[in-house]
């Protein structure tokens, strides 16, 4: 393809200016006033700062609360993006055979993507409600007394569910229009040559998702680590106490109802590192190699 | 090897549509047989059939001896060759040709052998460590080719393999797939719209239109006796030449007035009048041909234009002047098809 380039270097940068002024404003700056702020410690009132250097980071190395939780957040992410790959994975090699009705059931399946994180978590306090939400009822029944906020493990697997819950659908969505691109006669192929749907599973279509997989997985790793911020809020009720929570709802708490700035600045400076390593290996690795045509 | 029988097999799809009508035929062993037809003929459907990819509404297909209506496409020792090849994009050229066996529990260092036998029998044994995306379409072609024969399989099924091909490759491929059926002397069934392949590669053609079987035959009997005039404009490049005429006083006769056949009936009415284009003799006789346009094709020319206001063709040798304008054509009775104008149904 042929590149058609510009004679002059304003016209370029003036295209560039509205999306570039909104990355600046929203995301350099605040971000380079993260780093700046990692290396103060800032007064929780507002009189001032002394620059501490790098002893908000060690700080945070020697902190056992805080690896006990970057420790949470490891397995959370781990279980959720397990979680909503495989139930969707699942659900969308079933729909993908449904023939009757098939409009509905994706449509059905679907809607959840629409509901957003805090209302998601809402839905999940109404499920484990106390006194009378369904799930607790379920819990009772089979012997234990599930207590949401309070127990730890108790409040650890309602974040999982809520979070895998409300992940399924994008990531069936994902799946199924994978499943559909694989040709159909490279699935009619397969069943010539093996008589196993399980084993055709395993060696045709299953490697042929490969690059949405991997696609899915960085993309559920981001969203495990950030974007359940607003089903956690809700389940914890901005009261950590006794609660799990992972790193970034840390950096809220610390900052915003600790005050202390240049500590949360600093977590949220390690988180940056780690969304950068995430993104370098999305390109460098995945998407470089899993790709077949 | 096996002989294959189809017996009154039929297709109704959900919606109701009937795409083959109740259809009978008989494949001995090692034969290979092309079931041609335009889109939408039914001739996919009937393969696929056979194949197991799509159920059959009712009748009876054997393979070799066996009745195999409901057994799985895997357990009727078939091997086909799909129109875009259908390789495993993620297995490498040896494990495409290799899978099918693999999932015979085939021993791996008979896989490995027979692998590397296809693949020199192909021409492609350098090519073994490759993925296709890294092949030409030709090279592709081989792949699915191997894939079959590797199997080792008592029947082959082509579902139109070289229609993704430019024509150099396809005329190429054409004589390597034939050349090599015959070697393997497998029985084979190929799907094809292209009534070239059809002649050249076929030991029977099945004719196929609107989900019906129109004629069974040899291409020669397909070429030189077409059972309708269906097949008769399918067949031949140019087709058969079809003329509305009349039986009229003991003769038939040209809507002009000319006759061009004494009729031994006493049958009356409208008649189709066929002709293959290379069958009519330029010059002679007293049948107007108004020809339009000379179509220069090197080796021979042809003549297109109209008699009795009817479009027509004539094919004459490269050595014949011609020009366009009035001229005059003999149609030799011996060469004359006569059908029945309303069925198409030949007399």
């Amino acid at each position: 393809m042929k590149r058609a380039g510009f004679t002059t270097h304003w016209l370029p940068i003036l295209l560039l200016m509205p999306q570039l002024s909104i990355i600046i404003v929203f995301f350099y700056w605040p971000a380079a006033e993260a780093v700046q702020s990692s290396f103060y410690l800032e007064d929780p009132f507002g009189f001032g700062s002394t620059f501490v250097g790098l002893e908000n980071y060690t700080d945070l190395a020697g902190n056992a609360e805080y690896r006990r939780i970057a420790w949470f957040t490891v397995i959370f992410t781990a279980l959720v993006t397990f979680f909503s790959l495989a139930l969707a994975l699942l659900l969308a090699v079933k729909a993908d055979k449904v023939i009757r009705g098939a409009r509905s059931y994706r449509t059905l399946i679907m809607w959840v993507y629409a509901v957003a994180p805090p209302v998601a978590g809402f839905v999940g306090v109404m499920l484990f409600n106390q006194s009378w939400g369904p799930l607790t009822r379920a819990f009772q029944s089979l012997g234990h007394d599930f207590v949401l906020g309070v127990n730890y493990s108790d409040t650890a697997f309602a974040m999982v569910l809520v979070s895998v819950w409300k992940q399924v659908p994008v990531n069936f969505i994902f799946f199924l229009s994978g499943l559909q691109s694989i040709p159909k006669s490279v699935r009619e192929a397969a069943l010539i040559d093996n008589r196993s749907a399980s084993g055709r599973f395993w060696d045709v279509t299953f490697p042929l998702l490969a690059p949405t997989g991997f696609f899915l997985l960085i993309i559920n790793i981001t969203y495990a680590l950030f974007d359940t911020f607003g089903v956690i809020d809700t389940l914890v009720k901005g009261e950590p106490g006794n609660n799990p929570m992972t790193l970034v709802y840390k950096v809220y708490v610390d900052g915003f109802r600790g005050n202390d700035l240049g500590g949360s600045s600093a977590q949220s400076v390690i988180l940056m590192v780690l969304v950068l390593a995430l993104t370098v290996f999305q390109f460098r690795l995945v998407e470089r190699r899993i790709h077949y045509t | 090897m096996a002989q294959v029988s189809l017996n009154s097999i039929r297709k109704v799809y959900p919606n109701g549509f009937e795409a083959v009508t109740p259809s009978s035929f008989d494949i001995k062993d090692g034969e290979f047989v092309v079931l041609v037809g335009p889109s939408g003929c039914g001739k996919s459907t009937l393969l696929r059939m056979i194949a197991g990819l799509e159920d059959i509404t009712s009748g009876d297909l054997h393979i070799a001896g066996r009745q195999v209506n409901h057994v799985d496409p895997a357990d009727r020792d078939i091997a086909m060759v799909f129109q875009n090849y259908a390789l495993y994009p993620h297995m490498t050229v040896r494990r495409n040709i290799g899978y099918g066996l693999k999932n015979r529990k085939t021993p791996k260092a008979e896989i490995d052998r027979k692998v590397e036998e296809a693949a020199a029998l192909l021409n492609l044994s350098d090519y073994l460590d490759r993925k296709p995306s890294q092949l030409s379409g030709g090279q592709r072609q081989r792949v699915a080719m191997g894939r079959a024969i590797v199997r080792d399989p008592a029947l082959f099924l082509f579902d139109e393999p070289l229609s993704n091909l430019d024509a150099k490759l396809r005329n190429q491929m054409r004589i390597e797939i034939k050349a090599l059926q015959k070697r393997l002397g497998v029985t084979s069934i190929y799907v094809t719209h292209d009534q070239v392949e059809a002649m050249t590669m076929a030991d029977r053609i099945v004719v196929l239109n609107a989900g019906r079987i129109e004629q069974i035959g040899t291409p020669s009997e397909i070429y030189h006796s077409p059972a309708s005039t269906f097949v008769a404009s399918f067949m031949g490049a140019p087709p058969m030449n079809l003329v509305q005429a009349q039986f009229q006083d003991g003769a038939v006769r040209l809507p002009c007035g000319t006759a061009v056949l004494d009729a031994p009936t006493s049958r009356r009415g409208p008649i189709t009048l066929g002709i293959r284009p290379e069958d009519v003799r330029l010059g002679q006789g007293q049948t107007a041909f108004d020809v339009h346009l000379v179509e220069e094709l090197g080796a021979h020319r042809l003549l297109h234009g109209q008699i009795a206001g009817q479009p027509f063709t004539a094919h004459v040798v490269k050595d014949t002047i011609a020009s366009p304008g009035a001229h005059v054509v003999d149609l030799p009775r011996a060469a004359l098809a006569l059908f029945d104008t309303q069925t198409g149904a030949r007399l």
